[in-house]
């Protein structure tokens, strides 16, 4: 009972306290208190969920008490559980950020229950072990983020949204497509009983639509090219805290939904992977999302503009993993994804400040906090080295593996490519460096609140533990690609 | 019967996705309802059109007889409502773009183009 309590409570707690939050929404101050109290109940349960499938996995549930394969299941397997304890991290920094970040008016507004529903949904998502369950995830977490995304109201926070909701609702019925005909070819939902039932079946034209129709659709919601439009033409009107929970998480959510269907619902990286037809894609759209979204950003002088076009080149390099089709790529692609969660997040948050001590998203007019925010200086330099790829941080480990594999996979042109954008991403990095933080600063120093800092050192703690110790990571990259059905 | 099905499904959708690719705001919506629906006429075909007999167990049987999948149906009610949900936040959204900025047409909901526009270089300040 209480191993079933604990791999529900990353789902479930969230959505009580978003209840909670409903509830208490015309008191913004203890609104305040409920939501994060849930997030830092959550990023405990979900820490100690990690620690117990690290010896001993609790085994999955079927709700309803439905026989196996009809009811639907949630299982502790990696790289969820892995996922699940990242995304508690990202909700306590985004709950503590939030506190300067998101005032009363936001909070009168539902900020609260919108925030905790995004992360209950992506938990879930990450839990879960039935397709459609996965698509339920993934609406329920883009309603909550247009939620989110329109909060303040204002003109360009719903022109953002239309353009967001066009793409996502049409990511949504490919997968709903996509799902339902894999229920037509393998008569059952479980995402390992329908592998099993799709590996017994000969190449034909129905499995190849299915694989077109799921690809199409999570490429969608993970941004990469040629679907990437939407990303930087909505991310950059939401508040700093949000768009650093999406910018974290919701791009990941797309991509790890790639690797659940493709690597063990189609046995890409496995002994007979199915709908090869497709397998150039995986290639094509690494290299191009990479090598057009770094370029993109070295276009960009808003910050939030050019964050946006790096969170979608990182997702290139994911997927490179991912074309790779070997196991060790796969487990590049998770190792990737985790490292991505946590710099992307914690760049965004210090985007957010920069905003607040200088007044203005622009990098040209930013500037001095170098010497004005020396703490602060610190702190950002660990996601901005990180996301170069400068050692010995996480991004380094994680391009030098994807790189690796790509040598060792025999796919050069591939690896030409990630260098190429690292080159460009080192570049971008460099600008904005020197412009927010060397150049010589504009107007009046504004102080920077104390909890925002502590969000910022939090994920930068991470990144730097992952930067110094990466065989631990590696060891559950592994683990997760093993789990997912690879080699 | 499973072939007309699948051939006015899939007209559905098309119509549906021509629609959604307009400039006008509303017909984009009309487009996205449609699409919607265009799916799940597409499920259901997924789910074998079998015969009128309600999927229920007969008393001595041991198994499901000649009658549809009840599944794919309960994936549909799912989908209907999760579309239900979907389309009216479009609608409430496109309705919110019509009070600001009093037009429905695509081009020129542009609001958050404006922001953060790419601005050159200072030379001044390298």
């Amino acid at each position: 009972m209480a191993e079933a309590l604990l791999l529900v409570a990353p789902t479930l707690l969230p959505f009580l306290g978003a209840a909670l939050a409903l509830l208490l929404r015309s008191r913004p101050a203890a609104a305040r208190l409920a939501s994060l109290a849930t997030i830092i109940l959550l990023a405990l349960v979900s820490a100690i969920l990690f620690i117990v499938s690290l010896s001993d996995a609790p085994p999955p549930i079927v709700f309803g008490g439905w026989p196996d394969g009809f009811g639907i299941s949630l299982s502790a397997t990696w790289p969820g559980v892995a996922l699940v304890m990242v995304t508690g991290v990202i909700g306590l920094a985004a709950a503590l950020y939030g506190l300067d970040d998101i005032g009363p008016r936001r909070r009168g507004a539902g900020y609260d229950a919108l925030m905790l529903a995004l992360i209950g949904a992506v938990n879930g998502a990450f839990l879960t072990d039935d397709l459609f369950n996965l698509y339920v995830w993934f609406e329920l977490a883009l309603v909550a983020a247009l939620g989110l995304l329109t909060i303040d109201r204002r003109a360009a926070q719903i022109d953002a949204a239309i353009r967001y909701a066009a793409f996502a609702m049409l990511a949504a019925t490919l997968i709903l497509l996509g799902v339902g005909m894999t229920y037509g070819l393998t008569g059952t939902l479980d995402m390992r009983q329908a592998g099993a039932a799709l590996a017994g079946q000969p190449p034909g034209f129905a499995v190849a639509t299915v694989a077109a129709l799921l690809l199409a659709g999570f490429m969608l919601k993970a941004g990469l090219v040629p679907f990437h439009l939407w990303l930087p033409a909505s991310y950059h009107t939401a508040p700093t805290t949000v768009v650093a929970v999406f910018a974290g998480l919701l791009t990941k959510m797309g991509f790890f939904a790639l690797l659940l269907v493709f690597v063990g619902l189609f046995g890409v990286g496995g002994p007979a992977p199915r709908a090869v037809q497709l397998a150039p894609v995986f290639g094509w759209a690494a290299a191009a999302t990479m090598l057009i979204c770094a370029a993109g950003a070295l276009a960009q002088t808003d910050m939030r503009r050019l964050l946006s076009y790096h969170v979608i080149a990182q997702v290139g390099y994911m997927m490179a993993g991912l074309a790779l089709a070997t196991e060790e790529g796969v487990a590049a692609s998770v190792f990737y994804m985790i490292h991505s969660i946590i710099v992307q997040a914690n760049l965004f948050l210090g985007a957010g400040l920069i905003h607040r001590a200088s007044g203005s998203w622009d990098l040209t007019r930013t500037g001095g906090m170098m010497r004005r925010h020396p703490v602060f200086a610190l702190l950002f330099a660990v996601p901005v080295l990180s996301l170069a790829g400068i050692p010995p941080l996480s991004g380094f480990w994680a391009k030098l593996i994807v790189l690796r594999e790509s040598l060792d996979a025999g796919m050069v042109w591939l690896a030409g490519a990630a260098l190429l954008a690292g080159m460009m991403t080192i570049v971008s990095m460099a600008m904005f460096w020197s412009d927010s933080c060397w150049k010589d600063a504009r107007g009046h120093a504004r102080p920077l609140p104390f909890a925002s800092l502590a969000a910022m050192a939090l994920l930068s703690a991470t990144t730097v533990a992952i930067g110094i110790a990466p065989q631990a990571l590696w060891t559950i990259a592994r683990l997760s690609a093993k789990a997912l059905g690879a080699g | 019967m499973t072939v007309f099905y699948a051939f006015i499904g899939s007209a559905v959708v098309g119509c549906a996705l021509f629609m959604i690719l307009s400039r006008n705001l509303v017909r984009m919506l009309l487009g996205f309802s449609l699409l919607a629906t265009g799916a799940n006429l597409l499920l259901f075909v997924a789910g074998r059109i079998r015969s009128q007999q309600p999927p229920i167990i007969e008393p001595a049987a041991e198994v499901l007889g000649a009658s549809a999948d009840p599944v794919i149906q309960a994936l549909i009610l799912t989908a209907i409502v999760i579309g239900l949900a979907l389309t009216v936040m479009l609608g409430v959204l496109v309705l919110r773009a019509w009070r600001a900025q009093a037009t429905i047409d695509a081009r020129k909901v542009d609001a958050a183009e404006a922001v953060g526009r790419a601005r050159p270089q200072d030379p001044a300040n390298g």
